[in-house]
């Protein structure tokens, strides 16, 4: 077993009431550079260690998105700045945007899903030439759930069609309501040439997928990243199992073609 | 895998004293079955008369009972409650510690207060000498070394004691009533397609001739720890008695796998009715997976003390029929005892080839003898391959 790497905390954003997005520095060596899709192990001195995408990479420092839900998660999302996180990893798959190039991209968020597929968003954004139109599909609960708000104009700035709804408005929200898959009509693609990367709660990951096969892309790019219960990130715990798949080494990211017939079966 | 010598050797219970002394003579803690508390288990040896002399085991589903036996063998039974993984993977151990810095001690200096050092446990391994390790058992630890040490991170403690394990290996000549090695290919034999490389391997004979052990040194420490006891050459006669005992032992299984492809039979069965059935009488205790040699997971725990500076990261056995096992913010995913069942079973007989590249199943049957109410995998895997072709036959 690796142990955690201390990673000092540069910066503390809160993006939403539940959830801050910290950036990390290395406080010794660093650990190999981390792909979009790949996951951490991100532990709290004396709590403990859950699995956390990367939200991006930026040389040595990676940014990690957290919503406290539990004793670790809460820990995390509580840390200050100057203060030190453990990381191991990278772990996992990553999402393969390199094997996209050249085709329409649909990135589709649900909640804090937008974490792990905003360096796609961002690798995307930095190289237009080699893909088709960007898409970035984002559902939240309320608005007060949208992540990297500050972000999201900038990403239609520079190209990308970013388009929002929420389940629950508020008075002040004039944008559309419901799930995620009603704004596939207005996305930007070629079904026959798109590559679709999906992140999200698995009801929406499911349905979401669905929809995209019955709209013409291929189960094989349909990308999904999913999530299992982790202990050790490195294949040895076995709690992650999905079938055939222990999801830190298969996954996290994997073709809805391999997840289709396993997400069908109940409680698997 | 090591080149085998092929030494061979025959030893009386003389050479079994001396085996344990050599080895322990040589810097090892020796481990083998031995009596106590109404069952055999392993435990550390110093001296050969511990090892089960004249007792037998009487097996059946949740039923576990010692006997006397009249020819005082000492390997005539076959798997107790406990494994090797008990030894090689086990049940609770420390992977670091971790202490704050207290650095200046100035409360206000956030950076030394919140910095906090990792130190991995490096507490050296152990030098086991395992002393009747069955075939099937064996196979076992084949498939944890695969499990802990076949991908990209080794278990690095793991391997350490693995490595430096001395593995006696003891053939099966007195199988149980709930043994099945031959239908998942482990035994009795120890050529009986096994794939983990072992030291030295005996045969029990007793009859007429008298109390031995035909001997096959599986390596140059096996043949060199051979050389110090006090052996005879090999005489045909033994040979013959050994290689009967073993080829008959496979013809006496108490039970056999239904002779399908299993791990199709167990990706075709993830929607079988049978596993309602077994939900009825699943305690979802998780003996069977405590008991199983190969069944490797674990969680992970965190231990703080009082001073809240010092942390230690321990590591214990978990069970996939625990309702925490899949926790996730959103619920546990298998909530239901049949999907804890069907896990346990679709991954040790199905999903354990995608992932590790064989099954996870070597038919000890320890699962079966140690679950309380008595359930079978062998009899679950008949009735899910009954049901799968009742199923074919309706919808030809």
């Amino acid at each position: 077993m690796t142990t955690p790497a201390p990673y000092r905390v540069v910066t503390r954003t809160v993006e939403a009431p539940d959830v801050a997005t910290l950036v990390l520095e290395p406080a010794g060596d660093p650990l190999p550079p981390f792909s979009p899709g790949q996951f951490a192990m991100l532990y709290a001195f004396g709590v403990g260690d859950i699995p956390v995408s990367v939200c991006a990479v930026d040389g040595h420092r990676l940014t990690h998105t957290i919503r406290a839900v539990g004793a670790v998660s809460s820990a995390l999302h509580g840390s200050r700045t100057g203060g030190t996180v453990g990381v191991r990893g990278p772990f996992g798959t990553g999402w393969g945007l390199d094997h996209a190039a050249g085709r329409d991209l649909l990135v589709i968020a649900g909640g804090i899903g937008l974490a792990p597929l905003r360096p796609v968003v961002l690798a995307a954004l930095a190289a237009p030439e080699r893909h088709g139109r960007l898409n970035v599909l984002v559902g939240a609960r309320v608005p007060g759930d949208l992540l990297y708000a500050s972000e999201t104009d900038a990403w239609r700035e520079r190209g990308a069609r970013v388009l929002v709804t929420v389940d629950r408005p508020d008075a002040r929200w004039n944008g559309d309501v419901g799930v995620v898959t009603t704004l596939l009509g207005r996305a930007a693609f070629t079904p026959s040439d798109t590559t679709a990367f999906v992140c999200g709660p698995e009801v929406m990951i499911r349905a979401t997928a669905r929809d995209l096969v019955d709209r013409g892309l291929d189960a094989d790019r349909v990308r999904v990243s999913l999530e299992r219960t982790m202990h050790c990130g490195v294949g040895h715990c076995g709690h992650c199992q999905l079938g055939p798949l222990l999801l830190c080494r298969d996954g996290p990211v994997v073709t809805w073609a391999e997840a289709r017939s396993l997400l069908r079966v109940r409680e698997l | 895998m090591t080149d085998r010598d092929t030494t061979t050797a025959v030893i009386g219970k003389d050479g079994v004293d001396a085996l344990i002394s050599v080895l322990a003579g040589r810097g090892r803690t020796v481990v083998g079955p031995t009596v106590r508390d109404g069952a055999i288990v392993l435990a550390e040896l110093t001296r050969g008369d511990e090892l089960p002399y004249g007792w037998g085991v009487e097996l059946e589903a949740g039923h576990y009972r010692l006997r006397a036996r009249e020819d005082g063998a000492a390997f005539a039974n076959s798997a107790g409650p406990n494994s090797w993984k008990t030894f090689l993977h086990p049940q609770r151990e420390r992977q670091w510690t971790a202490e704050r810095r207290t650095g200046s001690g100035d409360d206000t200096d956030t950076d030394s207060r919140e910095a906090w050092v990792v130190v991995p446990d490096e507490t050296p391994s152990r030098s086991y000498a395992f002393l009747g390790v069955r075939p099937c058992d064996l196979r076992a630890i084949a498939i944890q070394d695969r499990v802990l040490t076949g991908g990209p991170y080794a278990d690095r403690a793991y391997r350490g004691r693995r490595e430096r394990a001395f593995l006696v290996v003891v053939e099966c000549t007195e199988p149980g009533a709930t043994c099945f090695c031959v239908s998942m290919g482990a035994g009795p034999g120890v050529d009986g397609g096994s794939d983990a490389s072992y030291d030295l391997a005996l045969t029990e004979v007793v009859d007429a001739a008298g109390h031995r052990f035909h001997v096959r040194a599986g390596s140059a420490e096996g043949a060199a720890v051979l050389a110090e006891l006090p052996h005879r050459p090999a005489d045909d006669t033994t040979a013959a008695a050994a290689r009967e005992r073993v080829a008959a032992a496979a013809g006496r299984m108490g039970r056999t796998m239904p002779e399908v492809d299993l791990r199709a039979l167990m990706r075709d069965s993830l929607g079988a009715e049978r596993w309602n059935d077994v939900a009825a009488r699943c305690l979802t205790c998780g003996n069977c997976t405590m008991v199983c040699p190969t069944c490797f997971c674990t969680s992970a725990e965190d231990v703080t003390d009082l001073t809240g500076d010092h942390t230690e990261r321990w590591r214990r056995w978990e069970s996939c029929f625990d309702l925490e096992f899949t926790h996730l913010p959103g619920g546990t995913v298998r909530s239901s005892s049949s999907s804890r069942y069907r896990q346990w079973c679709t991954h040790k007989l199905g999903t354990w080839h995608d992932q590790f590249g064989s099954s996870g199943c070597v038919g000890c049957g320890r699962c079966v003898v140690w679950c309380p109410v008595g359930i079978d995998i062998t009899e679950e895997a008949h009735a899910l391959a009954d049901e799968r072709a009742a199923g074919e036959g309706g919808t030809s």
